[in-house]
């Protein structure tokens, strides 16, 4: 098969090399092939090659998917690949690209453990099924891959829009009972760069390989925010 | 712009989508009959003047309009040009009113 793949930073342009297809092939191990036997500056990212680290996102013809996780025959068209860094972010050097913006954006939206003061009450009780633990559950699983940023259209139009990811950890921490920063957190969220931009085109949530909804994360965040303005707590 | 405010647009927008649906189809089916049914200007007229019905639900419905229309021009303004702060508030602010002072006139003009 013919791969086209990324080469220089922001700007630059894709080269093609001729890679022999394999049984149960993934992308990682074509650009793998490229690196170690075709050429040995081509800079890309990966670590646990089994989907539970995050760091192989890469855009495929066009989608951004984690590369360890997406056979070959799931995305070859007429013998072809394009492999390109995830759309949205700074690129670094080729398929590597720069995640300190989506990274900050998680610190912008308050998207850390802010816990109360110890007292003696000892351990919060938190039933497994009360309502607002089953939404942490429902989105505490992100390993910050970066495919739903790079997914995100409102992020293209945006640049400071803070993007899915970091609003759904947001909301992981609106719902969890022992955090103390609800009023500090909704503001940071709330507005034109937060969850009232988002626009619910479903991309972060059509494309999140490990199948969570950012979009109902957002969607919850524009209701508490709103109940915030109205009881003046914004 | 305050977060608080913002999260109030939000809601002003959700609340009058809200208001425009009904407002809409009655308006349709509205002109929709008056048309089929060949109403003259004049015969239109003498069923709105002094109605107080059809002009409460009119001035509702301009009035749904124009904070609506407010509040998404504000947002394509912003996204689409990337215009923020006071100047994009006042611009989306006079375009309200123009909106609604159009509107209401009209209200006006059909009632009296």
């Amino acid at each position: 098969m013919q791969v086209s793949v990324w080469r220089g930073n922001d700007t630059g342009r894709f080269e093609t090399f001729p890679v022999p297809r394999l049984p149960n092939q993934t992308v990682l191990d074509v650009v793998t092939h490229i690196q170690r036997y075709l050429d040995e500056t081509l800079a890309y990212r990966f670590a646990c090659r089994v989907g539970m680290c995050g760091s192989c996102a890469m855009s495929v013809n066009g989608v951004a998917r984690w590369t360890c996780r997406t056979h070959v025959t799931q995305v070859l068209r007429d013998d072809r690949l394009e492999i390109a860094p995830l759309s949205n972010f700074p690129v670094v050097k080729d398929l590597v690209c720069d995640m300190r913006v989506f990274f900050d954006k998680w610190t912008q939206a308050r998207g850390y453990f802010q816990p109360s003061v110890p007292s003696d009450d000892g351990f919060a009780m938190i039933p497994p099924d009360s309502p607002a633990r089953r939404q942490v559950d429902a989105a505490i699983e992100c390993i910050g891959c970066g495919v739903c940023y790079a997914s995100c259209d409102v992020v293209s139009w945006i640049p400071d829009y803070l993007g899915p990811a970091a609003m759904n950890r947001a909301w992981t921490l609106v719902n969890d009972a022992r955090d103390t920063g609800d009023r500090e957190r909704l503001k940071a969220v709330a507005g034109d760069a937060g969850c009232h931009a988002c626009h619910v085109q479903l991309s972060c949530s059509e494309r999140c390989p490990k199948h969570l909804v950012p979009t109902a994360a957002i969607s919850g965040l524009k209701r508490r925010t709103a109940v915030a303005a109205l009881k003046g707590k914004l | 712009m305050s977060p608080r405010i913002q999260a109030l647009l939000w809601i002003t927008q959700r609340v009058t989508a809200m208001v425009l649906v009904p407002c809409v189809a009655i308006h349709l089916v509205t002109f929709i009959y008056a048309v089929q049914s060949g109403l003259s200007a004049a015969e239109i007229l003498a069923r709105t003047q002094g109605n107080p019905v059809w002009a409460a639900f009119y001035a509702l419905f301009v009035t749904a309009v124009a904070l609506h229309a407010l509040i998404g021009l504000r947002g394509i303004l912003s996204e689409w040009f990337r215009w923020r702060g006071w100047s994009l508030e006042v611009f989306a602010g006079l375009a309200a009113i123009a909106l609604a002072t159009y509107g209401w006139r009209a209200v006006w003009a059909v009632y009296t």
